[in-house]
């Protein structure tokens, strides 16, 4: 190749939507560089590179804007072909897509408002959030990973739940995932988060509690992510 | 009760016991709960599906196997609901593909086995069965039929960045068309107003996006085309409940639809938007939404 690549992530340390991608681009060994979005001061680069969502992550390849996390990752995948996320056979690579599309549209969204939600609306949402970790915990069974042996795409998608879920809770004083109901997940936390590359990629667990905590009053009257 | 012809002018009118078909979906809304746990698809809640029984065309399904494919029809099943634009997704991919398959309709106020197995997470439509392993979501059912019959003209473009953006849109259809469209039909006052505006945006988004070109995917039907194309026959009726024009906001849009309509497994699927829009009258009033 005659010239070096240029990749960059623009990124939110604390976002576990940008750690897909800085996970996804470990994985394959793709030198990248990362850009720290103010999201509160949200940069023309940025505003140029996603202008209809306007958020991170965003990866930049050659300067080529690619917004949308789990599009990243396919991106990612079909572009760097060494160890794959995404299985070979059609149904397996269909089954990987259907699982990260139901974190990402039902189980994370629930797992959030049970955090800032209070009474029975609160209730509700802890309701929906243990239905999604049970069907993730049966999905899961005895494998090591969603995978299989190895990180897939679902692993990836799964990791708000390896380590800001556990911060989240306790910034709201709830408990949600825990060993007795979730065995399988709880012990898939503990492999993913001991790996490698997970470790070189996750933001500090101090840090990420210290800026939720921070955070808190501004996420209970607007219920946004703040990303 | 008579129901409607298909859009492609096939004569196939019949009568069904009114009463009959009734009973069973009053009884649901009544208790206004449904079996997927008021789980809704945009907001809507998933009776919504159930009133699509009464309406459904008593005609063949949209596309019946010759004798000599029913083998191979047999090992490709799309648990599906005539009105669904996410079943509609899944058929038109089928028939670009060229792909035989078994159409069965389900009856979303008692859903088959089959669904509840196949799909035991959401337990909705659409969903492809081949070999007997299922696939669900609508999208990921396109990606899936592009996957598999990858000797027909490819879906998804092969360029890892054209792809991206080919998701990217599907996505962007998926998030906003939908659920933005019902609030249209659904409510009233200043939140319509509300809807409204944020619907004109979209499709002014859309439009632009499109540009000139022929379809979003170039001078090739794909992905995209395929992921927005069955909500053009929904137009007439969000542009009817809403107050405005979609031809006069996206006029090439409006363009490109009928581009898409002249494709045979396009004006195949949908269904005329005067159907659609008495199908989504009949809901108003079981909702109460006038």
């Amino acid at each position: 190749m005659a010239e070096a690549e240029q990749v960059k992530v623009l990124r939110f340390w604390a976002s576990p939507w940008s750690f897909r991608v800085e996970l996804a681009l470990k994985l394959k060994g793709v030198p990248h560089e990362k850009v720290e979005e103010d999201l509160a001061n949200k940069s023309p680069l940025l505003l140029a590179s996603n202008p209809i969502h306007k958020k991170i992550p965003v990866l930049l390849h050659n300067g080529k804007a690619i917004p949308e996390s789990l599009i990243i990752l396919e991106y990612i995948d079909e572009t760097w072909t060494d160890n794959p996320i995404l299985p070979k056979a059609p149904h397996e690579r269909g089954m990987a897509r259907f699982w990260s599309r139901f974190i990402d549209d039902k189980c994370v969204g629930a797992c959030w408002m049970s955090c800032w939600t209070e009474g029975e609306t609160q209730q509700m949402f802890m309701e929906q959030a243990r239905a999604c970790l049970r069907i993730l915990d049966d999905e899961l069974g005895g494998r090591r990973f969603f995978g299989g042996e190895s990180i897939g795409l679902v692993d990836i998608s799964a990791s708000f739940f390896a380590l800001w879920l556990g911060v989240l809770q306790e910034v709201a004083g709830i408990s949600l995932i825990n060993g007795d109901e979730f065995p399988n997940l709880c012990r898939w936390i503990e492999g993913f988060v001991a790996s490698d590359v997970v470790t070189e990629c996750l933001p500090p667990r101090d840090k990420l509690l210290a800026v939720f905590q921070s955070k808190k009053q501004a996420i209970l009257a607007t219920k946004s992510m703040v990303y | 009760m008579i129901f409607p012809s298909t859009a492609h002018g096939s004569s196939s009118v019949g009568t069904r016991d009114a009463s009959r078909d009734l009973f069973p979906c009053i009884e649901c809304l009544r208790r206004r709960r449904c079996v997927s746990d008021n789980l809704t698809r945009g907001g809507v809640p998933i009776e919504f599906f159930h009133i699509s029984v009464l309406l459904r065309p008593h005609k063949s399904p949209p596309h019946e196997p010759h004798p000599q494919e029913a083998t191979m029809a047999e090992a490709v099943v799309l648990l599906d609901v005539w009105v669904s634009p996410f079943g509609q997704r899944c058929r038109i991919a089928l028939a670009e593909k060229g792909v035989a398959y078994e159409y069965k309709e389900e009856d979303l106020s008692n859903k088959s086995p089959m669904l509840l197995q196949a799909n035991p997470v959401h337990k909705k439509i659409p969903v492809l069965i081949h070999d007997g392993k299922p696939v669900c979501e609508s999208l990921v059912i396109v990606q899936y039929i592009d996957e598999v019959w990858s000797d027909g003209a490819p879906i998804l473009p092969a360029d890892p960045y054209a792809r991206a953006q080919a998701r990217f849109w599907g996505d962007f259809v998926d998030k906003k068309i939908y659920e933005c469209g019902t609030r249209l039909w659904k409510l009233k006052g200043e939140a319509l107003q509300e809807a409204k505006k944020e619907f004109i945006e979209i499709l002014k988004v859309l439009e632009a996006e499109l540009g000139d070109r022929k379809y979003f995917g170039g001078d090739a039907f794909g992905y995209v085309d395929i992921a927005l194309v069955p909500f053009f026959a929904w137009f007439y009726t969000y542009e009817t409940c809403g107050g405005f024009s979609v031809e006069a906001e996206a006029p090439k849009l409006v363009a490109w639809g009928k581009r898409c309509m002249e494709r045979e497994s396009v004006s195949q699927t949908l269904y005329d938007p005067l159907k659609v829009y008495e199908f989504v009258g009949f809901l108003k009033k079981k909702y109460g939404v006038e």
